[in-house]
């Protein structure tokens, strides 16, 4: 009897029919695709994306070139070089981070005591050239100059957590 | 126009018909390859919805900001048509590019027998369905010279596959619509339509279903699609016989053929099984209703009805494996169709069914 019913199940395309009819409802289901660039998914203030370098508001720069991030860095893509600056007070001559090779930890960040190096929330960047994935001290800086107003307000927001 | 008018008046009669035949051709070749191009998109984007995505939403006809996505076959036909043809080192040259064409010229040429409407086929001629037959088996030399020609082990192999696989299905399908002759008494695909006429219960698939759908189930495979595209098998032979072709031979030896085999297919089981161009409704409403006409509008219906059971089984079948696609088609469709077969005579014994106007 069981035999019978198999060969009638199989013959009759029983379980064929049951895969269709549950493709043929999904075919009318609402999509979940997001439109990605008209259309953005949320996005944490703890977004690790590409890297800056902050001041203060008079200007002066928060990197105190303790080489801390250098020395947490797991993927070793910091490179720091200092010396004394003409006012007399420690600063990088050198602050180097390869973009291929950091992983995008955040524990550059976590170890900076004064704040100065940041992973913002930008995530839409390219490099079109060789040697452009080097992000030195001038462009870290000048990131941090252009979104100085996200970075902090992202910093504030995530304070009470920290 | 005045002018062009007394021209054509003024032609031997030959060369009007001449002509007469050529825009009929062109007309029905670019309406198969603009379905082909909107077949692949419709297949993108069914199975696409049947993935919970969206499909192709970006490249727009002309910009216009409704029907998104509809220009991407174009879009895909111009990137194909403009890279570059790369023919490997030890590859025989003049094979390697006859094959696409050998693939492409059946592919077309079996539309001239398809009737579309009740006055419009581009040759009735009396052994269409043994001509359909004929040019659909010879597509595979394309196949098979593709993968012969590229000299590369994966396509040799997707090949063989290839032309095991049609060998195996085309007897089942063979016996499947000698069940349709059967039961219209002609190879003329017109006549197979007329001796259909009556409404949707006088179709041949209410006495053949089992016909039906093993002469359905025998297209997929014979047009290697999936569940039956070990052919391809990307897991295994990376790509099977088209995997050193590019460009615009690989468009030619792909792409058109087998999306303008899959509507014939298609096409076909219209018109042998579901009654072609003729109206469901025939026979339940008066005659002078407009849904009780026969029209080129009804078969377009059921084609479509088909090409989307090709998208949906895409979207739902796993691959076969390919013991089981050689076990399915000897061992079962032509067993299942000969058994149909010898029904059938019993049907024509007792005269029931399409046999019953015959006394």
């Amino acid at each position: 009897m069981a035999s019978i019913r198999r060969i009638t199940q199989t013959l009759l395309l029983g379980e064929l029919w049951r895969g269709l009819w549950i493709t043929f409802k999904y075919l009318w289901k609402p999509k979940f695709t997001v439109h990605y660039p008209e259309e953005r998914a949320p996005q944490s203030v703890r977004y690790r994306g590409l890297h800056a370098l902050r001041r203060y508001p008079n200007g002066e720069e928060r990197c105190i070139a303790c080489k801390l991030c250098e020395a947490v860095c797991p993927a070793l893509a910091i490179t720091i070089e200092s010396d004394v600056a003409p006012d007399g007070t420690r600063r990088t001559t050198r602050y180097d981070i390869d973009l291929f090779k950091c992983i995008y930890c955040g524990f550059c960040e976590e170890a900076c005591p004064v704040d100065a190096i940041v992973e913002t929330r930008i995530h839409e960047y390219h490099m079109e050239n060789r040697g452009e994935n080097i992000m030195n001290k001038d462009k870290l800086l000048a990131v941090g100059d252009r979104y100085e107003a996200m970075i902090a307000a992202d910093r504030t927001a995530d304070a009470p957590y920290r | 126009m005045g002018t062009l008018l007394a021209l054509w008046n003024g032609m031997p009669a030959y060369l009007q018909t001449v002509i007469v035949l050529l825009v009929e051709v062109l007309a029905v070749m670019i309406g198969v390859i603009l379905a082909v191009a909107f077949l692949t998109l419709g297949e993108r984007k069914i199975i696409g919805w049947m993935h919970v995505r969206h499909g192709p939403n970006q490249v727009r006809l002309f910009g216009l900001p409704f029907f998104k996505g509809l220009a991407q076959p174009f879009a895909d036909t111009i990137k194909l048509l403009l890279k570059e043809i790369v023919v490997p080192a030890n590859a025989d040259r003049t094979l390697f590019l006859i094959a696409p064409l050998i693939a492409l010229v059946p592919a077309l040429s079996t539309w001239a027998v398809v009737p579309f409407s009740p006055d419009f086929v581009l040759a009735d001629i009396d052994a269409g369905l043994l001509y359909v037959l004929a040019l659909t088996s010879l597509g595979v030399y394309g196949i098979i010279l593709a993968g012969w020609a590229s000299n590369s082990k994966y396509a040799m192999l997707g090949a063989m596959r290839s032309a095991a696989q049609i060998v195996a299905y085309e007897i089942a399908m063979g016996f499947a619509l000698v069940g349709v002759l059967m039961a219209s008494g002609s190879l003329n695909l017109t006549d197979i339509v007329r001796a259909q006429v009556g409404g949707a219960l006088a179709w041949n698939w209410f006495w053949l279903l089992p016909l039906m759908a093993v002469y359905f189930i025998s297209g997929v495979a014979e047009t290697n699609r999936a569940p039956f595209d070990v052919v391809e098998g990307e897991s295994e032979i990376v790509g099977g016989f088209h995997v050193e072709y590019s460009g615009a031979t690989f468009a030619t030896l792909f792409a058109l053929p087998e999306y303008a085999n899959m509507i014939l297919v298609a096409t076909l089981a219209s018109v042998l099984f579901v009654g072609g161009w003729l109206s469901p409704f025939d026979g339940y409403l008066p005659a002078s209703s407009p849904f009780a006409q026969p029209s080129f509008l009804w078969l377009f219906m059921k084609v479509l009805a088909f090409l989307f059971c090709f998208l949906w089984f895409r979207a739902t079948f796993p691959r076969y494996r390919y013991d089981q696609i050689m076990r399915l088609g000897w061992k079962v469709f032509i067993p299942l169709t000969l058994l149909w077969i010898v029904v059938e005579c019993g049907m024509a014994w007792a005269r029931v069914g399409p046999w019953a106007r015959l006394v």
